[in-house]
């Protein structure tokens, strides 16, 4: 580096990219999103190849390469797969750290469901059931699930 | 496989942040010192790779603003994200596919950006991103999950940050070499649990360059030649819920397709020297399982027996790896970097003794989604 360089702060440019989005979210996506909002309910797809029942639900079984038609039902409590208490913190967050994150299979899924748990960290152990506390304010997206809470 | 080189090498020091340095004047710096190491002019390169990301970066089309720095005019630019393995990898596709020489070049600021909210725009904006989820976090939950599966301790995780930030005082390039102690790393503030901030990579500014070469070019370089015999990626789910987080399947499978073109059978007897990339301690043991150096759930093991200390069997980070340095969009291409000086004996304090064949691994997407394995030798 010149040696000058060292002893000054150099001339920065601050910038943000603020880009609005508008995202689709698709035939499947809408059913499941409406589901949470005007039902509080989680809904799945299952393979009618490999029989693995997927949530959120999706249009198509990645591992069999073929569309997936059968909509699923799946409950609003399971068990944790795996989590992590987070201990900073950024804008996207949807709680002030401490709060988890946490994998959680719910009853009538094969694959793991991520969302946050805000309270009892301290209690908080992979194979604990959690239910899904929803809010009352429901708009159509992932956060109409508040958080995850144990039972 | 038709026969190919890596010819040329350069890196520039890793550090918090390059305060004399715009993108363009790092990716010019370690241009021009990897054809001075090659022996090559930027005549001799007919094909430019740059590993760009337009998040990281800032902008859009983010390889096209450092074309220039790289001697792209006149040439075709291909850019190709990820952590530079990947770059490569097009890279050598290149001149396979009859280009007579191809430099890549990556280049990362991560003092210019927000690593969180940068990472977190890599899930899905639909089901994940709301959650805020980001690289560090998810990694979180790959910890868990894999120490979860096998009872292995944080202090054994811990083993792999003293032995990195150790071996990186070797490394004029590495960013923090230290001397701590497991004690060290379990007092650290905790960040995502089960990972502290001495689990966890440092923010980095840097940028590498690779020139790979078919062999004619080759043979009229100025180093020894490091050949490529074998090289493979491979990838798995996008969502985290669909993956088994402890079991590096993709990893699995890109090594298999590696080792078989490079005819390694026994993984631990026929390989010197390791660069794998590990930004989190915990992804050092599961990659050395992913890759086949042991049985799963095994892989802490592997430093526990000196397996992987310089001068154990399987030295693994000489360089002191990702924890000791993570430019991101770089830290993979650093890795096969460190494995070529190996492999050319030219790394110095950190050198491997008689190492002849040399692995460097890379991964890109969240906890290891897609993974690149390279088996590099100085016997063609
Ligand atoms: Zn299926």
């Amino acid at each position: 580096m010149t040696e000058w360089l060292k002893s000054v702060e150099p001339l920065t440019l601050k910038g943000q990219i603020a880009v609005p989005y508008t995202w689709w979210v698709g035939e499947t996506g809408g059913r499941f999103m409406a589901a949470l909002r005007d039902h509080r309910k989680i809904l799945g797809t299952k393979c009618s190849s490999c029989k693995t029942v997927y949530v959120p639900a999706r249009k198509s079984c990645g591992r069999c390469f073929i569309d997936m038609e059968e909509w699923v039902d799946i409950a609003d409590e399971g068990v944790i797969q795996a989590y992590t208490i987070v201990h900073y913190g950024h804008p996207v967050q949807p709680a002030k750290p401490p709060f988890a994150y946490a994998l959680i299979r719910l009853d009538g899924a094969d694959v793991g469901f991520l969302h946050v748990i805000k309270k009892d960290l301290d209690r908080i152990k992979n194979g604990l059931r959690v239910k899904a506390k929803f809010r009352a304010e429901r708009t159509g997206t992932i956060l109409d699930i508040d958080s995850f809470e144990l039972m | 496989m038709d026969k190919a080189a890596i010819v040329g090498v350069a890196q520039i020091k890793y550090e918090r942040r390059k305060k004399d340095q715009i993108f363009a004047d790092m990716v010019f710096d370690v241009t021009r010192e990897a054809l001075d190491d090659a022996g090559l002019t930027i005549h001799d390169v007919d094909n430019v790779v740059t590993v760009s990301n337009d998040f990281f970066d800032g902008r859009t089309i983010s390889g096209m603003a450092v074309g220039d720095a790289c001697g792209g005019q006149d040439k075709n630019i291909s850019t190709v994200s990820g952590d530079g393995t990947f770059g490569a990898f097009y890279g050598l596709m290149r001149v396979l596919s009859g280009y007579k020489a191809t430099i890549v070049v990556a280049h990362y600021k991560g003092s210019e950006g927000d690593i969180n909210i940068t990472t977190n725009g890599m899930f899905d904006p639909v089901f994940h991103r709301h959650l805020g989820i980001d690289a560090v976090s998810s990694a979180a939950l790959q910890a868990n999950a894999y120490m979860t599966r096998y009872g292995i301790r944080e202090e054994d995780i811990a083993q792999v940050s003293v032995k990195n930030h150790g071996n990186a005082k070797n490394n004029p390039f590495a960013q923090l070499p230290m001397d701590i102690t497991v004690n060290d790393v379990m007092k650290s503030r905790k960040i995502a649990e089960p990972l502290k901030l001495l689990d966890c990579c440092p923010i980095s500014d840097g940028a590498a360059a690779v020139i790979i070469a078919g062999e004619d070019i080759a043979a009229k370089c100025r180093k020894k030649p490091v050949w490529v015999r074998g090289v493979a990626h491979c990838c798995e789910e996008y969502f985290l819920g669909d993956r088994d987080l402890s079991n590096p399947v993709a990893l699995r499978e890109a090594a298999t397709r590696a080792y078989a073109m490079a005819g390694i059978r026994n993984p631990i007897e026929d390989i010197d020297v390791a660069e794998v990339l590990e930004p989190f301690s915990y992804m050092e043991p599961l990659w050395l399982e992913g890759l086949g150096f042991c049985e799963p759930g095994a892989g802490c093991s592997l430093i526990t027996k000196g397996i992987t200390v310089m001068g154990g069997k399987l030295p693994v980070n000489p360089s002191g790896g990702a924890l000791s340095a993570n430019p991101v969009l770089v830290a993979g291409l650093a890795r096969l970097i460190e494995a070529a000086l190996q492999v050319r004996g030219e790394a110095g304090a950190r050198q491997v003794k008689n190492a002849d064949t040399a692995l460097a691994q890379g991964f890109n997407g969240p906890c290891g989604q897609s993974h690149c394995v390279w088996i590099i030798s100085g016997t063609k």
